[in-house]
């Protein structure tokens, strides 16, 4: 039996531009990304106490999202992360869909590579579409976006619908940007914006 | 399922520490606090699909100013091990209960490795871990290893031994 090595076209949309669109005037929405380049996407989109950066703890971005939109209700959770960073985390689409918080989203940045060590091909270049596999676990609502219109018409969704969105972008090297790294730190600056008091 | 008589005093001792997220990979020994958490219209219960993801959860609950627990049985602890950077990094509590399996008269060896692993394991990824052997001293120890998780944000582990919760009868 042969195999197939057609790979499906790679995403055109420059990363950068789309964490720019989404995270553009962000108010008080909560921002969880996941390691790797959507923390440096949303560092160089413009560092706030309200954004979370993981640059670790692969897989866990979407779950940090539930505990804090079940902590938050009133403000709105989004979760920007990377294909292969979903992927790791992929039994996370279904939790999060069986618990069905309304203030929160996820937006994956879909390049179909892991970036962070030599942009091998990931799951989401040979077969997985983890847009259908969010419907398949129950969300409502889901997108593919593949110009900025598309993430343009995105952007207020994320912030007031429970909406599992994927991005497709360029796997185009972009310029590192790195946001702080120190996680008690990340945590106490997030808790403080909140007025949560520390220990 | 009724609980045995230390298990409501262990859910009461889950509310006293202001816990309003409970998270859970489902185990028979932990059904009572389960059903309660469902039942109870103050907390959040949320059933996982693996054990790490509960770690990921309970920091987003302290981000956001509540307090979770993470419950699970033994063979879930291997799960975890990488997300537990994610509590030590940030500093943050992280609170488990654990059921212990492959200890006592079990019957299953695939529960045992993980079994016999799981003290070892959890102090190796810099848990605090203590155990409950005699139902007297169930609640007393969830109250005040919260106690510690919380007022000292450090990770902390229950671990309910296998005889306390009685060993699973495959054949009746």
């Amino acid at each position: 039996m042969s195999r197939s090595n057609a790979y499906p076209p790679d995403g055109t949309l420059d990363r950068r531009a789309v964490a720019a669109c989404l995270l553009r005037d962000p108010g008080d929405l909560l921002v969880v990304t996941g390691l790797g380049s959507t923390t440096y996407d949303a560092g160089a989109a413009g560092d706030r106490p309200l954004n979370f950066y993981l640059w670790g703890a692969m897989g866990g971005a979407a779950m940090i999202g539930l505990g804090l939109a079940i902590a938050q209700p009133t403000k709105h959770v989004l979760v920007m992360t990377g294909d292969g960073e979903q992927l790791m985390g992929i039994g996370a689409i279904a939790t999060l869909a069986g618990a069905r918080r309304p203030n929160l989203s996820v937006a994956v940045l879909d390049n179909a590579r892991f970036g962070e060590t030599g942009a091998q091909r990931s799951h989401t270049s040979l077969g997985t579409d983890l847009a259908a596999v969010a419907k398949a676990c129950g969300w409502e609502a889901t997108a593919v976006a593949e110009d900025m219109d598309a993430v343009e018409a995105l952007r207020p969704r994320l912030r007031r619908e429970p909406l599992f969105a994927v991005i497709r972008i360029s796997p185009a090297e972009v310029p590192r940007h790195l946001p702080p790294r120190d996680g008690a730190y990340l945590t106490h600056r997030f808790r403080a914006a909140l007025g949560l008091p520390p220990l | 399922m009724s609980g045995q008589t230390w298990q409501p005093a262990v859910y009461a001792a889950l509310k006293a520490a202001r816990i309003t997220q409970l998270a859970y990979v489902p185990d028979a020994g932990h059904a009572y606090l389960i059903e309660q958490a469902h039942a109870d219209p103050d907390m959040e219960a949320v059933v996982l699909t693996t054990e790490e993801e509960g770690i990921a959860m309970a920091a987003g609950a302290w981000l956001g100013g509540q307090r979770a627990v993470l419950l699970m049985q033994s063979s879930g602890v291997g799960n975890c091990i990488n997300m537990l950077s994610l509590p030590l990094n940030c500093r943050m509590p992280f609170f488990t209960l654990v059921t212990m399996r492959g200890e006592w008269g079990e019957f299953n060896p695939w529960q045992v490795p993980m079994g016999s692993a799981t003290p070892a394991v959890l102090g190796a990824a810099g848990v605090h871990c203590r155990r409950v052997d005699e139902p007297k001293d169930a609640a007393e120890v969830v109250a005040y290893s919260a106690a510690l998780a919380f007022d000292s944000a450090v990770p902390v582990a229950v671990l309910f031994s296998q005889r306390l919760i009685g060993a699973k009868v495959f054949v009746k």
